[in-house]
């Protein structure tokens, strides 16, 4: 397999950084190098974050420049917007139809984003964006906090790395009595991709 | 096996392998998660100290007393800490002893940004850095055998980008230390640091440091890897694998030990490239040991002494020195998203520090504000604390500036477990010299905006045993508080009156400001999401000034709450002048989480 790089962008406690931990992981089990950066601290208080994740069959840098990136995965829209500049023309990026106001907008001093814009913007980068549902489907599964995994599914089928792959180093995850409803989530989101 | 580890958790990982069994830290971002995964390995003791300059001084009597030990910090713990560092440079010690500095370039997570490098040269101890968490591992081993056949503590400095960066690591199995010394040591000359030793001691550590720029020489993890001679890169740390990147053919010598750096090898290096280039973060560490050898060297002509580097911004400086073609810059044209509403971090809903920020805020204080999650009372709509500047500084502040005749009641505010980092001697201060600052504890029984640590205050130790719950009130009243009062911290009516109270008094006074993290998980099971009633919300907006994310503002203006976020603390039903917002009492059918 190639060397692929990734960003993960989203709002601090919608489980990103494990969908990160589950993508590096990936790589080393289908024998690639790979390597996550990502920031701890302030940031998890609600704030804007992002994690970078990089395979490759050596990989130095554990960041991803501005406009380099092969893959945008965004857990929120307002995020995929703020983080759009590291995805490289042509990329692929998807983003959960989710939209987290910051207290900026919720108490009403600013406006949050619109869909046009985001397709707007996006179209200037790439053709290839793909906005998915990926929390109402979380939702539908019973705990929308699997988001992270129905989008993981829709991503995995940009991937060669086997299904099988994935669903293991998911199972090793997540504790057992949430390891089916994952499973599942994984499944539902391969089909938002491929349907 | 190899297995993804952050550089933190190789750290920790390595400590236990090669024979570590005490260690002490105080949490700070990006160092913290190397004690909480040490803490979890068998056969080890690890402690949370109250503060970085006690963490290392139990760490130097773990060494004294014959054992492996590790300390660990973020770059402003050493700070805090260097007093004990400099004393533990004099001594040395009877095992190996290893401080780990985690220094944040970019301040992720920091109030500054500094080179700890600096602190090693300042005292003479050595200092290695890793360039991803394999090496992290492996030179906790290193650090180890030179710390015991040099006599010396060590600095493992890493940054928040190996720290927390995952990379993968070969595991191996715990290799013992040293058992404790059937008798502590007694050695007059050597541990008794009265300046009729210490003079004797200064030489040792100049003949150390000698020594050990030789043992560089041949130290493995210093290494060369030859390419095209036109260009010689020297790099350490997370900027190594940049250059990797941006310069695939270029000759690179890589310092896996930074201080002291090795002369004849450098030399050589630099002998047989046309120009040397130092790529390194934050200071010309580096480069300046390179140039008072008397070599041409550049750095920080080229590559910025501000902030984390990058693959970006290293290949776009080397291509304005001409170190690489203009072919070389990666043209891209930036997408323009507009201006976007920020996602500053904000205190969480249900926060314990809303309703005393309200209060501040309503009342106009001048509010000295301390490190914490409460920080976050700086921005807006609470913007109610004025300075903010280390650990444990706001007592401090707000003492001087009373002192200076300031007109306004000064007010100090600041965490449970900042109040026992450095806190203490602050208010035993404000008491011996007879202020009358107003000190708030804010005590969310958690060391929080870590990560959720224990400390003194919370009746459990970092490896899980229950213990004496140091309470507030007694200690307060010790160090020379008279008025001392604990208020329920998610009441606005008796925050406000007690803090009307202390206004009156011309005493110094304390408030413990009491109500738990609603992060905490028992917390988390308790919440009862609140609901607006449409009919006597008038769209005023004076909720949403309490800065709750769980408030949202409607098309129409008037407040809806939203039940995924809210956790019921009943602030905004407080401030609500129309009573729109019910209580958890008056809620007819409660929600069920």
């Amino acid at each position: 397999m190639k060397a692929v790089d990734f960003t993960l962008v989203g709002v601090g406690g919608q489980g990103t950084i494990l969908a990160s931990d589950v993508l590096a992981q990936v790589a080393l089990e289908a024998g690639l190098d790979a390597k996550k950066s990502e920031v701890h601290g302030m940031a998890q208080r609600g704030g804007s974050v992002i994690s970078h994740v990089r395979w490759g069959q050596k990989v130095f840098s554990p960041l991803i420049g501005r406009g380099e990136a092969d893959f945008l995965l965004a857990f929120e829209r307002l995020e995929a917007l703020r983080y759009v500049g590291w995805l490289k023309p042509g990329g692929v990026a998807i983003v959960n139809d989710q939209a987290i106001p910051p207290v900026s907008v919720s108490s009403g001093g600013a406006e949050y984003p619109t869909d046009e814009h985001l397709l707007e913007v996006f179209a200037a980068v790439t053709p290839r964006l793909y906005v998915v549902p990926g929390s109402r489907v979380a939702e539908e599964l019973g705990d929308a906090r699997v988001n992270n995994v129905v989008l993981l599914g829709a991503l995995s089928t940009f991937l060669d790395a086997d299904a099988a792959v994935w669903k293991a180093v998911i199972e090793s995850r997540v504790p057992p009595r949430y390891v089916e409803m994952n499973l599942k989530a994984f499944d539902r989101g391969r089909a938002l991709i491929s349907a | 096996m190899k297995k993804l580890l952050s550089g933190n958790e190789a750290i920790a990982r390595g400590a236990w392998e090669y024979g570590v069994a005490v260690a002490s830290a105080y949490p700070g971002t990006p160092s913290t998660e190397i004690l909480e995964e040490f803490a979890k390995m068998p056969n080890v003791y690890a402690e949370w100290a109250p503060n970085e300059k006690v963490a290392m001084d139990v760490a130097i009597g773990a060494a004294y007393a014959g054992r492996r030990s590790l300390c660990t910090m973020k770059h402003v713990g050493l700070n805090v800490a260097a007093d004990a560092f400099f004393y533990a440079a004099m001594t040395g010690a009877e095992a190996g002893m290893v401080f780990v500095s985690a220094d944040d370039p970019s301040m992720h997570s920091s109030q500054n940004e500094q080179d700890n490098r600096n602190f090693g040269k300042f005292a003479r101890v050595p200092v290695v850095e890793p360039t991803d968490s394999q090496e992290a591992k492996d030179l906790v081993s290193a650090a180890l055998d030179i710390s015991e056949n040099f006599d010396t503590p060590v600095l493992l400095r890493i940054t928040t980008r190996i720290a927390h960066s995952n990379t993968p690591v070969e595991l191996g199995e715990r290799r013992e230390g040293p058992g404790p010394l059937e008798t502590y040591l007694r050695n007059f000359e050597k541990y008794v640091m009265l300046p009729v030793n210490a003079r004797k001691r200064h030489p040792v550590i100049e003949e150390r440091i000698a020594k050990l720029a030789e043992f560089a020489e041949t130290f493995p993890f210093n290494q060369i890897e030859w390419g095209d001679t036109r260009l010689g890169i020297v790099s350490c740390g997370v900027a190594f694998q940049y250059a990797k990147e941006v310069f695939p053919d270029a000759s690179i010598l890589k310092l896996g030990m930074t201080y002291p750096i090795p002369p004849k090898m450098i030399r050589d290096f630099a002998d047989k490239v046309d120009r040397l280039v130092v790529i390194e973060e934050l200071d010309p560490f580096i480069e300046n040991e390179i140039r008072l050898l008397g070599i041409p060297v550049e750095g920080k002509s080229i590559f910025s002494p501000i902030g984390e580097l990058d693959t970006r911004s290293v290949r776009e400086a080397a291509v304005e020195a001409g170190l690489l073609p203009g072919s070389a810059r990666k043209t891209y044209a930036e997408p323009d998203a507009g201006p976007l509403p920020g996602r500053p971090p904000v205190l969480c809903p249900g926060c314990p520090h809303r309703a005393v920020f309200w209060v501040t805020h309503k009342l106009k204080l001048p509010v000295n504000g301390d490190i914490g999650c409460y920080t976050l009372g700086a921005l807006p709509p609470l913007d109610t604390i004025h300075t903010c500047g280390c650990m444990g500084a706001s007592i401090g502040v707000a003492h001087g500036a009373d002192k200076a005749g300031s007109p306004e009641r000064n007010i100090a505010v600041l965490g449970d477990s900042t109040f026992f980092h450095t806190g203490m001697p602050a208010l035993l201060n404000v008491a011996y010299n007879r202020g009358k600052t107003i000190t708030l504890v804010l005590d969310n029984r958690i060391t929080a905006m870590t990560g959720h640590q224990e400390n003194p205050g919370t009746g459990v130790t970092l490896q899980g045993q229950s213990t004496k719950e140091i309470e507030f009130e007694p200690l307060l009243h010790a160090l020379g508080m008279e008025q001392v009062r604990t208020v329920d911290a998610f009441n606005v009516r008796e925050v406000e009156g007690a803090l009307r109270d202390a206004l009156k008094s011309d005493e110094a006074s304390a408030l413990v400001v009491r109500g738990e993290c609603a992060l905490l998980p028992e917390v988390r099971k308790k919440y009862v999401p609140l609901r607006v009633d449409q009919e006597r919300c008038n769209g005023c907006g004076l909720c949403f000034r309490v800065g709750c994310p769980a408030l949202v503002k409607q098309a129409d203006g008037k407040a809806f709450i939203d039940p995924l976020l809210c956790t019921g603390c009943e602030v905004c039903a407080q401030v609500c002048g129309r009573k729109a917002i019910l209580f958890k009492d008056q809620l007819q059918e409660p929600s069920v989480a």
